[in-house]
């Protein structure tokens, strides 16, 4: 789960990292206010959760509440990068004498945590990996031990000497914010030294582990304040991982890599997936019948395509679980059906008997992905 | 010959009691598994179709010599069983638990570093050597006692390429399911080197998906050290990139993750990478016909 800047700075400042100050803002007239109490020269940053708001205009600096008003206004009606905005952080301007960057993250190729401190700040961070290796120190953080005092002093070193001791204590405390809260993302970008000698924080990225959020209720509970699409808002209170996609061929699998390869084997056939959905190991009825009714409610679906391969899921069960969706659904498209694994001689048998007019069996994944993409490409003409 | 199980594999079921424990053990041993005991706290005394239940995992080695662990508990114990079976002794353990916390795994695998214990896991469909062992819940009938080697990221995805395989007429030495999860056990490069020293193994097919940089190393194993053949598939050629939070994944990685890139790195090291299962399978036969 990926936090907006404001509640990630809100759990900074918990663990006593150095912030602006600043206030949300969710009207132009709240971010005018604001602008007025912090003393008129703010940053209005709008509230996304994602990157690439430096260079997208989601970041703006302004030296007046009517500006500050002004800029709120156009980002809420606007929306950032496709995604609705319902806040802005409004934040004093500080005086910077040097960006640099901090970062703990995973690292899945060693199992743990790895720190990070670019003395040479900025946006282009990736840049600098690049080009400059050695500006970046990295140190890997034990998952037990955690960041050690003799760890942080390494990271920031190499830093100008009158920001190492703040940076050092910046890093502890992102440490023990990572740990606290099971995040496996903690980024400053850019974490600055002030020309009065502060360190300070000047942005942050958190991502906290979904599979940890039955143990971090508070954290969990942010997640209300997220834009959701009403589609994948149903799609997610049934169990389904679903994302919408700009093809035409409406795709139905278990397991995520299964899945993938159908939106790819799609592909090669000719058409595009209009979406990934996958439900899962054990399909039930239920289950099929909500899938069929969440891909069957986007108009630009012309075919649909159930590939289920029988683990844990039984084929009988998706197969009486499509006929119960379309005593529920009038399905306007072909689905096309391709069952294999656990049970799938009962599942096709289900499926032949009903012998309904919109089910259209295949025997393989391809031939599967063949018709469906023929009868997408059909029906589109 | 096979990786990992065999006829001498000996399993003891964590949470056997539970639907799935229960149903994937009897499973397993109808398959000819050496399923030999089950553990859930509480439950020492019972027994599940006549296979015995205990307490702790040691009582159950005690007892019956297991030396295998295969886990079915919630994500919030599972942990706790890795750690458990690891005390225990047991030289491999095989996790099919998902939703494990990334945290809990990091420590997992911090301290197994220490210890003779292999993992296998979490979020995954286990370890098949067909013919011989099944330890997990990859449905035994569509495999096929062969020698090609097989490992992946993915669960029903394996399935797929493993049936391609054996409509083929292509069985499989032992196929391993690694799991998915960012912080995991045994990954490709232990795999592959086992498969590399199994003198039942001819081929590896090798299942990755885009993410993570599992993939760009294991091109790099298999460059240096593999000799046998290495056939590829990588899900994902049309997943659309995800909105991504921050740049610490790319400087960590130096990889863009995509499907292509982990194709090209897989290429270059000589590796053939099928663009769908199908292509995969008969890539496969192609090399060993």
């Amino acid at each position: 789960m990926d936090l907006y800047e404001h509640q990630g700075k809100d759990l900074f400042e918990r663990a006593g990292i150095p912030l602006p100050e600043r206030a949300v803002a969710s009207t132009p007239q709240e971010a005018a206010e604001a602008a007025e109490r912090l003393g008129g020269h703010v940053a209005v940053k709008v509230q996304v959760q994602m990157g690439g708001r430096g260079k997208g205009g989601g970041v703006v600096l302004v030296h007046s509440p009517e500006e500050a008003a002004r800029e709120a206004a156009r980002m809420l009606e606007q929306g950032f990068g496709g995604a609705p905005v319902t806040r802005v952080l409004v934040e004093r301007l500080v005086d910077i004498a040097a960006q640099f960057y901090a970062a703990i993250s995973l690292d899945r190729s060693e199992g743990t945590y790895l720190a990070m401190v670019s003395n040479d700040g900025g946006i282009e961070i990736e840049e600098v990996a690049r080009t400059k290796p050695q500006a970046i120190r990295r140190v890997h953080v034990h998952p037990v031990r955690g960041l050690r005092p003799y760890q942080a002093r390494r990271l920031t070193g190499h830093l100008p000497p009158e920001a190492r001791e703040g940076a050092a204590e910046i890093l502890t405390e992102a440490s023990s914010v990572l740990e606290q809260t099971d995040a496996t993302l903690i980024e400053i970008n850019p974490m600055v030294l002030l020309t009065d000698g502060t360190v300070m924080a000047l942005d942050s990225k958190v991502t906290v582990d979904d599979n940890a959020l039955f143990r971090q209720p508070d954290v969990a509970a942010l997640s209300d304040s997220f834009p959701i699409d009403p589609i994948e808002q149903r799609a997610r209170e049934a169990g389904l991982q679903y994302v919408k996609l700009d093809g035409e061929v409406g795709i139905i699998g278990n397991g995520a890599g299964l899945v993938m390869a159908t939106l790819d084997v799609v592909k090669q056939a000719g058409a595009d997936a209009a979406n990934f959905l996958d439900v899962g190991g054990g399909a039930s009825a239920e289950v099929m019948a909500t899938s069929l009714e969440v891909i069957l409610s986007d108009p630009s679906v012309r075919s649909v395509l159930v590939n289920i391969f029988g683990g844990i899921t039984r084929c009988d069960l998706v197969a009486k679980g499509i006929l119960e969706a379309l005593e529920r659904v009038t399905p306007r498209v072909p689905i096309v059906v391709r069952l294999d694994g656990t049970n799938a001689e009962e599942g096709r048998q289900i499926l032949a008997e009903a012998n309904h007019p919109k089910i259209v069996p295949a025997a393989t994944m391809l031939e599967a992905a063949e018709r469906a993409a023929t009868l997408a490409l059909e029906g589109a003409a | 010959m096979a990786i990992l199980v065999d006829a001498g594999t000996k399993v003891v079921v964590a949470g056997i009691t539970g639907s799935e424990g229960t149903f994937h053990s009897l499973r397993n041993r109808a398959y000819g598994t050496q399923v030999v005991a089950g553990v859930t706290p509480g439950k020492g005394g019972q027994d599940v179709e006549g296979i015995p239940v205990f307490d702790t995992v040691e009582d159950a080695v005690e007892a019956t010599g297991a030396n295998t662990s295969l886990i079915f508990v919630p994500a919030r114990f599972a942990a706790e069983a890795i750690y458990e079976a690891a005390d225990a002794g047991l030289h491999l353990v095989v996790c099919i638990t998902e939703g494990i916390p990334v945290r809990d795994m990091a420590q997992v695998g911090a301290y197994l570093r220490g210890t003779d214990t292999v993992l296998v896991g979490p979020n995954c469909p286990g370890v098949i050597s067909p013919g011989s062992a099944n330890v997990g819940i990859i449905p035994g009938e569509i495999c096929a006692p062969g020698r090609v080697g097989l490992v992946s990221r993915s669960g029903t995805l394996t399935y797929q390429i493993v049936h391609e395989l054996t409509q083929r007429g292509v069985g499989q030495s032992t196929c391993v399911g690694m799991g998915g999860d960012p912080v995991h056990g045994l990954g490709f490069i232990g795999s592959l080197e086992r498969f590399e020293a199994d003198d039942g193994t001819d081929l590896v097919v090798m299942i990755g998906e885009i993410g993570g940089d599992d993939e760009e190393r294991a091109a790099a194993f298999i460059a240096e050290r593999m000799s046998k053949p290495v056939v590829s598939y990588i899900a994902g050629f049309t997943a659309p990139p995800g909105k991504r939070m921050g740049h610490a994944g790319a400087i960590i990685t130096g990889s863009s993750g995509t499907a292509v890139a982990k194709a090209e790195a897989l290429e270059a090291a000589g590796v053939q990478v099928g663009r769908t299962p199908t292509e995969v399978a008969e890539l496969v036969r192609f090399a060993l016909s």
